[in-house]
């Protein structure tokens, strides 16, 4: 039986809520009718992962600077930093989240995009978060962070492109 | 040229049905039981009212938007970022071609207190314009009270990150959020965050999944967090977009759950480009001389994905950038 709803149809009693994951994923499309496929840059944050190697950052989406990046989280991750806001969401897995408050930066305050550090960084440790699937972190403009992931995991990471920032649109976009 | 009037203009009286009519510029707006009916010099329109409200709602809590809101193929309007104008056919080919389109430019407050009021009363007590079809009454009949806790819901914008200390929160029973009837099976768990003393304000993280399992209304994208003009803008959805979306730039989905249908059409004249489907890890551009219109079956998470940049529409309209986000 289902369940009557304010609008006057009938729904049904439960439903399943379907996402993603490097095990399981399903893909759509573009379905063309007069258009280039390459204008949607169509991928899967999923399937870009499978095919990377760990802590390779790939991006995904760009909009002139800015960038969404596919992460393959698999093992420590070298420290980074930038010198503006990130965010990483944890699409599929589980991520531990370090921080530390650089003491120095080796960044200038209008840097974009993220640089990976030499060594350990150096500053106070400011805490840790551990991440499952649907959290979302802050990584805070001048701090210095890495990821560790016992298993593969999957992020999205919210920022601007920068020097490590891979592009690779021809082979994990639909090209027809 | 820019009208400024910013008084709402309405009849002295109500209809035999109980509504009000408003007149904007040249253009006339009156509705029944059933339909909505708008006129301008140069010809006239029907709407359904709920499909009329439904998009009028998204207009109105968007403050127009970026860019295009057709309501259908014929009427909508155009953010100008300042001023907005309110067309009629002026992105359908065939009116086009007739010479039938028109268009008037308004200052934004003067369109925006006009809606406003439209829809405040419009909205009937039994209707929710936000909602789902089998979440709400219908939003037929004569005039029965109101919605205004419904209509005027505020949009969560968060200048950093949701969860953050002064920023916007979680959504919990507490404060009013329970989870959606299509979630509940999503995970409510919270991340385990370990802050040391000093740095509670800066360690922050949040289950974006549960906070959107929470959310009460369809097909609005509201800011989670942003880095500089990149907005996450995620969005529940649940059976169709109300409007029809014209960019002035490229905007990105990500399909976070479930999956949603695409139309894709050309955005000056409707012709189709494409159809979308977008699963779970989906991720697809949207370029800046397209319209789209979504179809999701069960309620979905998908997070839209905005650049704010005030400078982006134009290096588009005039050809400095491209429609399309990236060469390949």
């Amino acid at each position: 039986m289902g369940n009557p709803t304010r609008g006057g149809g009938v729904e049904q009693s439960s439903y399943t809520t379907v996402f993603g994951s490097l095990d399981s994923f399903d893909k759509g499309g573009v379905e063309l009718v007069n258009d280039d496929a390459r204008h949607y840059a169509f991928s899967n944050v999923f399937e870009v992962a499978s095919m990377s190697k760990p802590w390779e950052k790939v991006a995904v989406a760009k909009n002139f600077e800015y960038v969404l990046e596919a992460v393959r989280a698999e093992g420590t991750s070298p420290w980074r930093t930038a010198a503006h806001d990130e965010f990483a969401v944890c699409m599929d897995g589980q991520v531990s989240v370090e921080l530390v408050k650089l003491e120095s930066s080796p960044l200038p305050a209008d840097a974009e995009g993220s640089v990976a550090l030499d060594g350990d960084p150096v500053g106070a440790k400011m805490g840790r978060v551990t991440l499952s699937r649907g959290h979302q972190v802050l990584l805070p403009a001048g701090a210095a962070y890495r990821f560790v992931a016992a298993a593969p995991s999957v992020l999205m990471m919210q920022t601007i492109a920068g020097p490590d920032t891979q592009y690779r649109w021809a082979e994990i976009c639909q090209t027809v | 040229m820019t009208v400024t009037d910013t008084q709402v203009n309405q009849s002295e009286t109500p209809n035999a049905e109980g509504y009000f009519s408003f007149t904007l510029g040249e253009f006339q707006f009156r509705r029944d039981e059933y339909f909505v009916y708008i006129t301008w010099p140069t010809g006239h329109h029907v709407m359904s009212v709920d499909a009329f409200l439904r998009a009028l709602q998204r207009d109105v809590a968007w403050d127009f938007f970026y860019g295009i809101v057709n309501f259908d193929g014929v009427f909508g309007t155009v953010n100008h970022y300042g001023t907005v104008d309110i067309f009629a056919g002026r992105y359908n080919d065939s009116y086009r071609k007739a010479e039938l389109d028109y268009s008037e430019n308004h200052e934004t407050p003067a369109i925006r207190e006009t809606f406003k009021s439209i829809l405040a009363d419009w909205t009937n007590e039994t209707f929710d314009p936000f909602a789902s079809p089998h979440e709400t009454g219908a939003a037929w009949g004569i005039k029965n009270g109101d919605n205004n806790s419904a209509v005027t819901r505020r949009r969560v914008a968060a200048q950093r990150m949701v969860g953050v200390p002064g920023d916007e929160q979680i959504r919990s029973d507490e404060s009013g959020f329970r989870i959606n009837r299509h979630f509940l099976d999503v995970d409510q768990s919270e991340p385990v965050v370990e802050a040391e003393p000093g740095f509670e304000g800066e360690v922050v993280a949040f289950n974006l999944f549960a906070y959107l399992s929470r959310s009460d209304v369809t097909w609005n994208p509201s800011v989670v967090s942003a880095c500089k003009d990149s907005l996450f803008c995620p969005t529940t959805e649940e059976y169709i977009l109300p409007i029809i979306h014209g960019n002035d730039r490229v905007e990105w989905f990500v399909q976070l759950s479930d999956q949603i249908h695409w139309d894709v059409e050309d955005r000056d004249t409707g012709a189709i480009r494409s159809r979308v489907l977008m699963k779970a890890g989906d991720v697809c551009a949207m370029p800046a001389d397209i319209r789209h219109q979504g179809y999701s079956p069960k309620r979905s998470m998908l997070l839209v994905w905005e650049n704010n940049s005030s400078k982006v529409p134009e290096l588009i309209a005039s050809g400095q950038a491209p429609t399309y986000p990236v060469e390949f």
